[in-house]
């Protein structure tokens, strides 16, 4: 049986990993630090299964994730890694 | 500037526990009787009310500080109890602790290895910054572990499973585990275990979770008080400490002198029911602790908790000064800015007036004139209450030392001048749902008592005048005042957050008003013009028209004259309304279109969708192209030409607006009985079983949606047929058809039938068994047996038919009563979670510590009250009102 992909359910916005690279470019265009992006846990399913693309992610890394929204069309969201409190 | 109040920031709050001897120690008298004051009224020595303890007399010294009343800030004492006690605040700690410590060594019922995993887990979270729920839930999981065990890894001892009987009492194999042995039990565990309890070893033991020793409130947290009897009531909660204090002496003598065990065992629960009372009267499982009176005693949870507790009643609300609430009604010659004020209140209400060198000789004017200044002709002047001297001291102003205090009044000092026409308030009407429920106005002071406004002002405040009240507050800071006027006042408000339109419109009778005014054009006689201009603030006349030598006015030119130039608007009117697309009007282009050009209205019908709230059109073009002020000035002028016409002209609506033709009525009569007979037919249909079933339904609700599908068009049928013979020279149409107030569906009710009542969106059928009411057959499933109603509201209902009406009523009164409560405090939560978020220069939204929560304020960036109804600009409008109809 092949494994469920969440990312792949059409009620789950688009999750892309941020490029250590870009990751700079990124907070500069949003003129904030990475302590106050929004978060993500790192057992989100979603980190999971992008996990299955990059290999092992850790916590810090910034999730880019693209999403339908009723004012703007689409709508950029970014999220940060954080390591899971248990 | 003050320097002396720094703000400081706390850095970290420590909870601890208290332990007896700190009790102790913080204690400056140890309270052995249960009195409080002897025969002349001093207070007892080791009494309740023992001088140590603070003092609330006026002449009395504090024994401990020697401060006076206002000096001492009162300290506490304590009580030695005879027995220990558990504290009911700790009693799901004692719990855990209890299950997961063994009985005899007192160790946590882990293994070594288990410690050490576990200790690592702990020791790595972070109290400080990890998320408290995540903590507990951790800390659960080791102590669940340990609790599970039934053998000891340490000492091997079987420690059997402990029962809590709510509220107080712990088992274990039935038999009571008294206070005193839980307090040994919880002794014996070792320092080194309590970090599994969620315990901070340098600052809690768990034995101090039952109490041996009370600390007593200082006498300023629990004052008694004098009634005007001389008669003294003490406080709740010195009631509660004088019933413990008596049961733990009675507890001690039974003790000391050898009584019997149940005795001793009675008395011990009794202390542990009023200690239990005196933290929380409210202890699911044991009757709360009441006053003589029967009243239940508020003591210490209840005095913090709810919406009367200390936070929601004392630090997040607080009553004002400066404020004030009357009955309101409405004032039409009023502008939608102002707020006339009855003259009580203006004297009583003030404004502070800093004094210096500009102004110092016309406020000395102000001060002469003395409490209740008067204009030779009677009206209304401020006069000045108080002088505040630099000092603070405040001088009262009466009409005997006003002379001299002008002379005494120099820079530097603040008077309090009573309100006077001009100034600044603000204008509250609860509930307070949203930002437009408290509005800056400017005041008027008019003879009366009740606060006054004009009824465009209704739909913001969603007030009436049935007697409704209102609040006031008066403004006292520059800076406040400054702010209220730039963002607060109603002008700025004409445009709601709530749908980017206006919600600050012409009502009821101006809208009938307009309608008149401008449906079909009429023409008005000079007469009859001037008499309608001269309510307006307008001193030129409409373009006439001139017949058999006469002078006549169109009008719409008389409405046009409140236009501002160069507005261009082209929409159509609410006469359109319900028509989808294709308006009955459509060929009358002349009434149906409304048609501004450069502020004249070329043609169409004036009324709700033009000038109403909510919808506004021209009120809310008007706002986003000429600014708030030329649209309150338009609003006003609407309002104003709309009485002014409507008193010429009259208005009056009544029964006879709904009297039908015979032929009308005997046509109604007809559909209904045609409907009666299909509905017969599908009953039939149904109990044969040949009915046709529809899709995804049971043949029960097939039935019931067939059924409710005949009544509802047979409704709309009558509707059709009366409102066929009631035109729009009918008051009832015309205030539908304008959109001032019903709808046409109400007009159907009175005139042709009032249809089948619902409850819960089915037909009745609940009441006696099998049928609605006892005068049908049982199991009758005819119209009539289930809620429908052929009568008309003007040819009245009969008495089946009225239950039924009051039955389908009912449930729409239930339903607000319920959703409102629902909704208010969903409303509650909304707001405490969003109080502290903002919005950045960047249209960032932020909490307090800066983290995001939106990267764009509403992840388009566009602040909803400048948003054409939620999208971001009308372009269609821009174009059209830059270039006309050419494409």
């Amino acid at each position: 049986m092949s494994k469920f992909n969440v990312l792949k359910h059409e009620i789950v916005p688009e999750h892309h990993l941020v490029p250590v690279d870009d990751e700079m470019s990124v907070l500069k265009k949003l003129n904030i630090t990475k302590d106050n992006l929004p978060k993500i846990s790192i057992n989100d399913p979603t980190i999971k299964a992008l996990e299955e693309i990059h290999g092992k992610l850790d916590p810090g890394r910034i999730i880019k994730i693209i999403r339908k929204s009723p004012t703007a069309g689409y709508y950029e969201y970014y999220r940060v890694i954080v390591k899971s409190v248990i | 500037m003050n320097f002396n109040n720094v703000s400081k920031r706390i850095e970290k709050i420590k909870f601890a526990l208290l332990s007896p001897d700190e009790i102790r120690k913080m204690s400056q008298v140890r309270v052995i009787t249960p009195d409080t004051y002897d025969d002349d009224g001093y207070p007892i020595e080791r009494g309740l009310m023992d001088l140590h303890m603070g003092v609330i007399e006026p002449g009395l010294k504090c024994a401990t500080c020697g401060g006076k009343v206002d000096e001492c800030p009162g300290h506490f004492g304590h009580i030695e109890l005879a027995m220990p006690v558990v504290h009911i605040g700790f009693i799901k700690e004692i719990k855990t602790m209890l299950d997961s410590a063994c009985k005899s060594c007192g160790r946590i019922k882990l293994t070594d290895d288990e410690i050490n995993t576990y200790r690592k887990t702990v020791n790595n979270m972070d109290f400080k910054t990890d998320d408290p729920e995540i903590i507990d839930l951790t800390l659960k999981k080791i102590t669940e572990i340990a609790a599970q065990r039934n053998i000891c890894p340490h000492c091997n001892a079987e420690s059997p499973k402990v029962i809590l009987d709510k509220p107080t009492t712990f088992r274990e194999g039935g038999i009571k585990i008294t206070p005193k042995e839980i307090r040994e039990r919880l002794e014996r565990i070792p320092d080194d275990d309590l970090l599994f309890f969620g315990l901070n070893k340098e600052t809690a033991r768990p034995e101090w979770m039952v109490l041996a020793v009370l600390p007593v409130p200082p006498i300023d947290v629990r004052p008694s008080i004098t009634l005007e009897t001389g008669e003294r009531s003490e406080d709740d909660l010195t009631h509660k400490l004088v019933d413990i204090i008596r049961i733990s002496q009675r507890l001690r003598e039974s003790r000391d002198n050898g009584s019997p065990q149940l005795i001793i065992e009675d008395l011990w629960d009794l202390l542990q029911y009023h200690t239990t009372t005196y933290f929380d009267n409210q202890t699911a499982g044991i009757p709360p602790a009441r006053h003589r009176s029967g009243r239940a005693l508020k003591t210490l949870v209840q005095r913090l908790k709810g919406k009367e507790g200390r936070f929601r009643a004392n630090l997040s609300g607080k009553r004002v000064n400066f404020s004030s609430r009357s009955v309101i009604s409405p004032e039409p010659f009023l502008s939608m800015n102002e707020v006339g004020i009855p003259e009580v209140a203006a004297r009583e209400l003030t404004v502070p007036v800093l004094v210096n060198s500009f102004n110092i000789d016309k406020i000395k004017e102000w001060i002469k004139r003395g409490a209740t200044p008067r204009t030779s002709d009677g009206k209304y002047l401020a006069g000045v209450n108080y002088l505040i001297r630099p000092d603070g001291r405040r001088i009262k102003v009466t009409d005997q030392n006003a002379e001299i205090n002008s002379g005494r009044v120099d820079i530097g000092w603040t008077i309090e001048r009573q309100m006077t026409e001009g100034d600044t308030v603000l204008f509250n009407r609860q509930p307070s749902l949203h930002r437009m429920s408290m509005m800056a106005h400017t005041v008027r002071v008019l003879p009366g008592l009740t606060f006054r406004f004009n009824l465009a002002d209704c739909t913001p405040y969603n007030a009436d005048f049935d007697g409704d009240e209102m609040n006031l507050h008066v403004i006292q800071g520059e800076e406040s005042r400054a702010e209220a006027r730039i963002i607060m006042k109603v002008q700025e408000q004409i445009l709601s957050p709530r749908f980017g339109g206006p919600i600050i419109g012409a009502i009821h009778d101006h809208i009938t008003s307009l309608f008149l005014l401008t449906h079909k054009n009429p023409l008005y006689t000079e007469d009859e013009t001037l008499h309608m201009i001269s309510y307006i603030n307008i001193d030129k006349m409409p373009e006439p028209v001139i017949m058999n030598n006469k002078k006549y006015y169109h009008g719409r030119d008389i409405f046009s004259l409140i236009l501002p130039e160069g507005l261009n608007i082209k929409f159509k009117s609410h006469l359109c309304a319900g028509s989808n697309g294709k308006c009955e009007y459509e060929d009358t282009i002349e009434d149906s279109y409304v048609v501004i050009n450069d502020g004249k209205l070329i043609h169409g019908t004036i009324d709700d969708e033009a000038v109403g709230p909510f919808s506004g059109i021209i009120v809310d073009k008007i706002f986003r192209k000429f600014g708030p002020e030329v649209a309150a000035k338009f609003v006003d002028n609407v309002t104003r030409l709309a009485v002014g016409f409507l008193s010429y002209r009259g208005f009056s609506t009544g029964i006879k607006d709904y009297d039908i033709p015979k032929d009308a009525i005997s046509r109604i009569e007809e559909i209904s009985n045609e409907t009666l007979d299909k509905i017969n037919k599908l009953v039939e249909a149904f109990r044969s079983g040949h009915l046709q079933q529809l899709p995804g339904r049971s043949m029960d609700d097939t039935l019931e949606v067939e059924i409710l599908g005949e009544t509802g068009s047979v409704r709309d049928e009558s509707g059709k047929i009366a409102s066929s013979y009631l035109g729009l020279n009918d008051p009832s149409v015309i205030m539908a058809r304008s959109g001032a107030r019903a709808k046409m569906l109400n007009i159907a009710e009175v005139a042709g039938m009032v249809g089948q009542q619902s409850v819960r969106g089915g037909r009745l059928n609940r009441g006696y068994a099998n049928r609605t009411l006892s005068h049908f057959r049982e199991n009758d499933l005819g119209a009539y047996a289930r809620g429908f109603i052929k009568s008309s509201y003007r040819s009245g209902l009969n008495p089946t038919e009225y239950f039924f009406h009051s039955i389908g009523g009912r449930e729409g009164l239930v339903d607000i009563a319920v959703r409102t409560s629902r909704s208010g405090y969903m409303q509650r939560r909304l707001i405490n979670a969003f109080e502290d978020l903002k919005v950045d220069p960047e249209r960032r939204v932020q909490d307090t510590i800066g983290s995001i929560v939106q990267f764009k304020y509403g992840e388009d960036g566009i602040d909803p009250t400048r948003s054409d109804e939620g999208e971001t600009v009308d372009v269609d409008y821009v174009v059209y009102d830059e270039f006309g109809d050419e494409k």
